[in-house]
């Protein structure tokens, strides 16, 4: 797809992508953050705003990292970093883990992802229908159980091709399950008539953005 | 007297039959029952599904397994891991079978196993590939896929602390999929950090209750590394 020559304009950095979507998450939210960029929202919530985390493994209540010399050797995230727990939090085994998860319980999973379409599916765990050795780990469970699912990730890939498409060519990860997107050029929410426009970079213009979108983009009405 | 504690690995992995299928606790190698899986390697059984949320790493334990080709199958969520090149060769060779199954219809699966529901409806999965094949059904206007339950034959479960009858605790995120691998299976051996005297662990600590345990063996190994 043919970019429209580029306008000076600054794309958001992977701090502000999650800077934005930390500053959406409200007090008292029960919060999955996806392994890779979503895991850095948590950065950006204040310790004393009370978001939960939650980890599939089991860990409800996860706090900053740990400093190197107080790592905890039985305290990992999903993405198998060490983590710590905050006063509050606590372990369950899987499947009450999921329970959470598949019964609605969590408020919002924030996930990255290869392709979102225009009807809210998504496409992040496998790029081929023939991957060698997919894998899916909890994404399907979170996609389909959480009661808001939202991505972070980069608007194109790094050819330039479009991420926010008319309709998924990857294997999809559930459907029409995402409600916003951030990326580095703009904030988008899913809607009945599909991609609506709620912030952009500064100087990219929406005929720039468009230009990098597959989908149709839309004003918020 | 009822004492589930034994005193060797042979007695820990004694009766575990060619074909068996066979339930992991873990994730990554926290709550991963490591000693076991080389108990297995020495103990012999073939031909073996192995059901585990990843494939393992490196060349030891699980992945050990597999590359001594007792493995006929892995049922997983996540096969990748920092060092996956035993699964994948085998994989790419057509030398093991892989079912890919979302995370939570694996724990799901393996606590109906343990519950007695033998199949049970998920919103998981539906409108992808997971979903082909399987049993569709409409229920108050969202559709579902039909899971099946996933039994173990033998399961290898890591506990912090075991008394002799078989009541364990786990120690932060290494509860992850023990307990459930404790209910789901014939029979469960569990290896444990520390063991303690009958009535020593307050009831309102037990997470899994004995009756979920046929085997513990005591193994201080000390805190788990390598992912």
């Amino acid at each position: 797809m043919a970019i429209a020559a580029t306008a000076d304009f600054k794309p958001f950095s992977r701090q502000q992508m999650a800077r934005h979507a930390a500053a959406d998450i409200p007090e008292g939210w029960y919060v999955n953050l996806g392994i890779g960029i979503p895991t850095m929202i948590a950065d950006y919530v204040p310790i004393d705003r009370e978001v939960i985390f939650h980890s599939e493994n089991g860990v409800l209540g996860i706090g900053p990292a740990p400093e190197k010399d107080k790592i905890e050797p039985w305290l990992i995230n999903a993405g198998k970093q060490y983590v710590t727990l905050r006063a509050g939090g606590s372990y369950c085994h899987h499947a009450d883990s999921f329970s959470m998860i598949r019964g609605g319980h969590l408020d919002l999973c924030v996930l990255g992802a290869f392709q979102v379409a225009d009807n809210g599916d998504i496409a992040n765990w496998a790029t081929s229908e023939n991957d060698t050795a997919p894998a899916v780990g909890g994404a399907m469970d979170l996609a389909a159980g959480a009661r808001r699912l939202w991505v972070l990730m980069e608007h194109t890939t790094k050819d330039g091709s479009p991420k926010l498409v008319k309709k998924c060519t990857y294997p999809l990860t559930a459907p029409g399950a995402v409600k916003r997107i951030y990326t580095n050029l703009a904030t988008l929410d899913v809607t009945d008539r599909g991609f609506e426009v709620l912030a952009m970079a500064p100087g990219l213009s929406f005929e720039d953005l468009q230009a990098r979108t597959e989908a149709k983009l839309h004003q918020p009405s | 007297m009822i004492n589930k504690i034994v005193q060797s690995m042979e007695d820990a992995m004694s009766g575990i039959k060619d074909g068996a299928v066979v339930l992991l606790g873990g994730f990554g190698a926290v709550g991963q029952p490591n000693a076991l899986i080389d108990g297995l390697i020495h103990q012999g059984a073939r031909d073996l599904t192995v059901a585990c949320n990843n494939a393992g790493v490196g060349h030891v334990g699980l992945a050990r397994l597999m590359e001594l080709g007792r493995v006929r199958k892995i049922v997983c969520s996540f096969p990748r891991s920092s060092d996956p090149v035993v699964f994948e060769t085998l994989y790419r060779a057509g030398k093991i079978e892989l079912e890919i199954v979302p995370q939570g219809t694996l724990a799901e699966r393996m606590r109906a196993a343990g519950a007695g529901v033998p199949a049970f409806f998920t919103a998981t999965g539906v409108g992808t590939k997971m979903a082909v094949g399987k049993e569709h059904r409409e229920i108050d206007g969202r559709t579902y896929i039909l899971e099946h339950a996933l039994k173990g034959d033998i399961g290898l479960v890591e506990a912090w602390e075991a008394d002799r009858w078989g009541n364990l605790t786990y120690k932060q995120a290494g509860r992850n999929f023990n307990p459930i691998v404790a209910m789901a299976s014939d029979v469960t051996i569990v290896q444990s950090q520390h063991l303690r005297e009958l009535g020593e662990i307050d009831p309102d600590h037990v997470v899994t209750p004995g009756i979920f345990v046929n085997r513990v063996l005591h193994v201080p190994y000390g805190d788990p590394s390598g992912f």
